[in-house]
C-alpha cells in the first residue's frame, strides 16, 4: 500500500502513473462491460454465427464436403470485382472532394446555423434508399428533365445506363456519410489554434497545411471508410442506374438465390478485401491521430 | 472471478443455442414424414372455418374501381375466413412448402412447378364432388403435361410471351421474331428477361439449330450453347439491360425500343403508351398455365375445394381475368368479358399460334442450377485474364497486409504487457 502510494506521487516514475491509471481504467472497464451483455448475445447470434456459416458454406459443396472449387469459380467474376472497386474508389474521391471544403465551411458557422445545415443534409435520408435511387432514374432518363434541358443547348448525351450514372447515384447516396464525420472532427478544432498559427506568421495555405488538415485526418479516415465500404458492396444502384454492367453486390445476391456455396465464397472474398482496407485505414489513422 | 462468470454465461448461451438448433433439426425431420399421413385423414374444415391461400401478388381482383372484391365476397358467401399470402417466384413457393412448417390449403403455382410438386408427391388429389364448376373449364387447358389425368390441378389463368416494340424507334413490320433482338442495328435499346429460364429459352429458340426449350432432358451442351448465344447478345451491342418489372417504365417511357415480355402485361403497356405495338414471335414462345392445387400440408381440404370451386364461378373468374389481364381458361367467364378482351390477340391468340408454343417442363435440379449460374455469367460477360490476375494480386496484398498489421499489433501488445508487469 505504502509503495503504491509513493509510486503514484512520484512524478519521476512515469510508468507507475500509467499503471495506476491503467488499473483504474481496467477496473472500470470490467464494470462497464456488464451492460454490453445483451449486445454481445445479439452479436453472437446475428453476426458471429452468420459469419461462421458463410465461412462454412464457402469451403464446402452442396453435399457438405470440403472443397475449394467455389473460389476457383470466382475467377469468372473478377472483372466485376475490379469494376466495383473502381466505382467505389471514384465515388469516394468525389465525395471527399465535395465534402471536405463543405464540412470546413459548415464547421466555421455559428452553432445554430451548423445544426440547421446538418439537418438539411439529413433530410434526404428520411426517405427510403430505393426511392432516392429511383428519383435519379427519373431525373437522368432519356427525355427526362435533365436530358431535355441539355438538348435545348444542343448537347446530346445518354445520361443513364453508364458508369457515370452509377457514380452519381453513389455520391448522392453516401455524401452525408462523408460530411458528418469530417464535420464532427473539424467543429472541434479550436479557433484559437488557427489564430495562433496566423499570429506566428502562417498564411492561409500554411494554416490549412499545418493546423486544419492534420487535425481533420481522423474525420477523413472514418469518412472514407464509411463511403468506400458500402459503395463497393452495395446492390440495386447499378441495377437501376447502370446499363448491362452489374456490381459485385448484385452478383452475390443473384448467386445466393441458387447456390449458397459460391455466393458465400464471393462474399468472403469481398469481406477479405474490405477487411484489408479497414485494417490499412485504421493503421494509417492510428499513426496520424497519435500525431508523431 | 467476473471473467469466469462471463465465460460461463457465454458458454451457457452457446449451449442453449446448440440445443435450440438441435431441437429445430429434429422437429423438421419429424415434420417431413408426419403431415402426409396426418393431413390426408385429418380435415379440420368443419371445425375451423379457415382457408390458407398462397398465391402470386396481384393475382386476385381486389375490388377497387367498383369491381368485386373476390376474397371478401367469398368470405361473405361461405363464412370461411381467407388467410391470403403472396409469393414472388415459383421457387420461393417451393422452398416455403418444403422447408417451413407453415400450412397452406390452396396454392397457385405454374405448370413446371406443379409437375415438380406432383412428382415429389407433395400434392393431394382433388375431390371433384366439391368442385362442380370444373365444367366451366375449357378442355384445351385440361389434361396438360403437368397433370395428364386431371387429378391435382384446376387451371386458373394462362398467358404467353410476346414482343413489344416502339413504333417511333423501329418501323412497323421490321420485327418478326426473337432473332431480331440480336440485330446490332438496335444499338443499346433491347431489353431482356432478368430470369434464367425465360432468357435462356429465348436464346435456345434463336440458336442455330434451335433447341426445344420445352423439353425436359437438356444436356449441358444445350445450356452452354444457349449461354454463348446470350453472351453474343451482350457483345453485339443491342442489349440495353436485363429487367423484370422495370420493363414497364422502360417501354412506357420510350427508354427502350424492343422487349420480350408476358403478353397480358404488353397489353397494359400499350394502354399507357400509344407508340407501342406488339408482335407474336414467329418462332413461337412460352405458353404458361397457372393452376390451383392443394399441397400435402393442407389442413382444410374441403374448404380449399370450396375456394377452388368459387374461383371457377363464371362471374368471379371474369372479374379476376379483367383485373390480371391474362387469358382465362374459364369458357363461361370468357363469354362474360367485353369484346376488347375476347378479341385481343395478346389475351386470346389464334389457335395456330398457340400450336407453335411450348410449355416449360420440370427439369433436373443440376441442370437448373447450371442454367442459373450460366445466366449470371452471361449477364456479367466474360472475365479477362488481366482482371483475374489483378484480383489475385489485390487479394494477396490485402491478406499479407492484414497479417502484417496484426503481427505488429500483437508484438506491441506483448511489449506493453511486459512493461506493466515489470513494476
Amino acid at each position: 500500500m505504502k509503495t503504491k502510494k509513493s509510486a503514484y506521487l512520484s512524478p519521476k516514475n512515469r510508468f507507475s502513473l500509467e499503471t495506476v491509471k491503467r488499473r483504474r481504467d481496467s477496473q472500470a472497464g470490467i464494470k462497464s462491460k456488464r451492460p454490453a451483455i445483451p449486445y454481445l448475445g445479439w452479436m453472437l447470434v446475428f453476426t458471429i454465427i452468420p459469419l461462421l456459416m458463410v465461412l462454412y458454406y464457402a469451403f464446402t459443396d452442396d453435399t457438405g464436403a470440403f472443397t475449394l472449387r467455389n473460389f476457383v469459380n470466382i475467377a469468372d467474376y473478377s472483372h466485376i470485382f475490379l469494376y466495383s472497386l473502381y466505382v467505389a474508389l471514384i465515388s469516394t474521391l468525389i465525395c471527399l472532394v465535395l465534402a471536405y471544403p463543405m464540412s470546413f465551411s459548415i464547421s466555421r458557422c455559428s452553432e445554430r446555423k451548423q445544426s440547421i445545415i446538418i439537418m438539411f443534409l439529413m433530410v434526404p435520408m428520411w426517405m427510403n434508399f430505393l426511392l432516392r435511387v429511383y428519383a435519379w432514374v427519373l431525373i437522368l432518363q432519356s427525355y427526362g428533365p435533365l436530358d431535355t434541358l441539355l438538348q435545348l443547348f444542343g448537347v446530346d448525351v445518354t445520361l443513364i445506363g453508364n458508369t457515370g450514372a452509377i457514380v452519381v447515384g453513389m455520391v448522392y447516396e453516401f455524401l452525408p456519410f462523408m460530411i458528418l464525420p469530417i464535420h464532427a472532427v473539424m467543429s472541434k478544432i479550436d479557433n484559437s489554434l488557427i489564430e495562433a498559427a496566423q499570429d506566428l506568421g502562417c498564411n492561409s495555405f500554411f494554416v490549412f497545411r499545418k493546423v486544419v488538415f492534420p487535425l481533420s485526418i481522423p474525420g477523413i479516415i472514418s469518412g472514407v471508410t464509411m463511403v468506400f465500404v458500402p459503395t463497393a458492396s452495395t446492390f440495386l444502384v447499378a441495377q437501376y442506374l447502370g446499363g448491362d454492367q452489374l456490381m459485385i453486390g448484385d452478383v452475390i445476391e443473384r448467386v445466393f438465390q441458387f447456390n449458397h456455396n459460391s455466393g458465400s465464397a464471393i462474399a468472403l472474398v469481398l469481406m477479405i478485401v474490405i477487411l484489408g482496407f479497414l485494417v490499412f485505414m485504421n493503421r494509417f489513422g492510428d499513426k496520424e491521430a497519435v500525431g508523431r | 472471478m467476473k471473467k469466469i462468470l462471463s465465460m460461463l454465461l457465454a458458454m451457457l448461451l452457446i449451449a442453449l443455442n446448440c440445443i435450440g438448433l438441435a431441437a429445430c433439426g429434429t422437429e423438421e425431420n419429424e415434420e417431413k414424414d408426419e403431415p402426409r399421413a396426418a393431413s390426408a385423414s385429418q380435415d379440420l374444415s368443419d371445425s375451423e372455418k379457415v382457408v390458407n391461400v398462397y398465391n402470386w401478388g396481384e393475382y386476385v381482383a381486389p375490388g377497387d374501381d367498383g369491381g368485386m372484391d373476390v376474397i371478401a365476397e367469398f368470405e361473405k358467401q361461405t363464412g370461411i375466413k381467407v388467410n391470403y399470402t403472396n409469393f414472388e417466384t415459383n421457387e420461393e413457393l417451393y422452398n416455403v412448402l418444403v422447408n417451413s412448417n407453415s400450412s397452406y390449403d390452396v396454392i397457385i403455382p405454374s405448370d413446371y412447378m406443379i409437375a415438380r410438386l406432383r412428382s415429389e408427391g407433395r400434392l393431394l388429389e382433388l375431390n371433384y364432388d366439391n368442385i362442380p364448376n370444373i365444367k366451366n373449364t375449357d378442355e384445351r387447358f385440361r389434361s396438360q403435361n403437368f397433370d395428364p389425368e386431371n387429378k391435382y390441378a384446376v387451371p386458373y389463368s394462362w398467358g404467353f410471351i410476346a414482343l413489344v416494340y416502339n413504333t417511333k424507334m423501329i418501323p412497323e413490320g421490321e420485327i418478326t421474331g426473337f432473332a431480331d433482338m440480336w440485330n446490332p442495328k438496335y444499338e443499346n435499346s433491347v431489353l431482356m428477361f432478368n430470369n434464367s429460364r425465360d432468357a435462356l429459352a429465348i436464346a435456345m429458340q434463336v440458336c442455330d439449330p434451335p433447341i426445344d426449350p420445352g423439353k425436359d432432358d437438356f444436356t449441358e451442351e444445350d445450356i452452354e450453347r444457349a449461354t454463348d448465344k446470350l453472351v453474343e447478345f451482350k457483345e453485339c451491342g443491342s442489349l440495353k439491360k436485363y429487367v423484370m418489372d422495370q420493363v414497364f417504365t422502360e417501354m412506357e417511357g420510350s427508354q427502350a425500343a424492343l422487349a420480350p415480355y408476358y403478353a397480358g402485361d404488353i397489353a397494359t403497356m400499350m394502354d399507357n403508351n400509344e407508340d407501342l405495338d406488339y408482335v407474336l414471335p414467329e418462332e413461337g414462345s412460352n405458353l404458361f398455365i397457372d393452376a390451383m392445387c392443394i399441397p400435402d400440408c393442407c389442413k382444410h381440404k374441403k374448404n380449399a375445394e370450396i375456394f377452388i370451386n368459387f374461383m371457377c364461378e363464371p362471374d368471379v373468374a371474369a372479374e379476376n381475368a379483367a383485373y390480371i389481364y391474362y387469358g382465362t381458361p374459364n369458357k363461361a367467364a370468357l363469354e362474360l368479358m367485353d369484346d376488347d378482351f375476347r378479341e385481343s390477340e395478346l389475351i386470346n391468340p389464334p389457335q395456330e399460334y398457340l400450336d407453335k408454343c411450348f410449355k416449360f417442363t420440370n427439369i433436373d435440379d443440376k441442370i437448373y442450377n447450371l442454367m442459373q449460374e450460366n445466366f449470371i455469367k452471361a449477364c456479367t460477360g466474360k472475365a479477362k485474364n488481366g482482371s483475374k490476375a489483378a484480383v489475385a494480386v489485390i487479394l494477396a496484398v490485402m491478406v499479407a497486409g492484414t497479417l502484417f498489421v496484426l503481427a505488429l499489433n500483437i508484438r506491441r501488445g506483448i511489449k506493453n504487457r511486459g512493461r506493466i508487469y515489470k513494476l
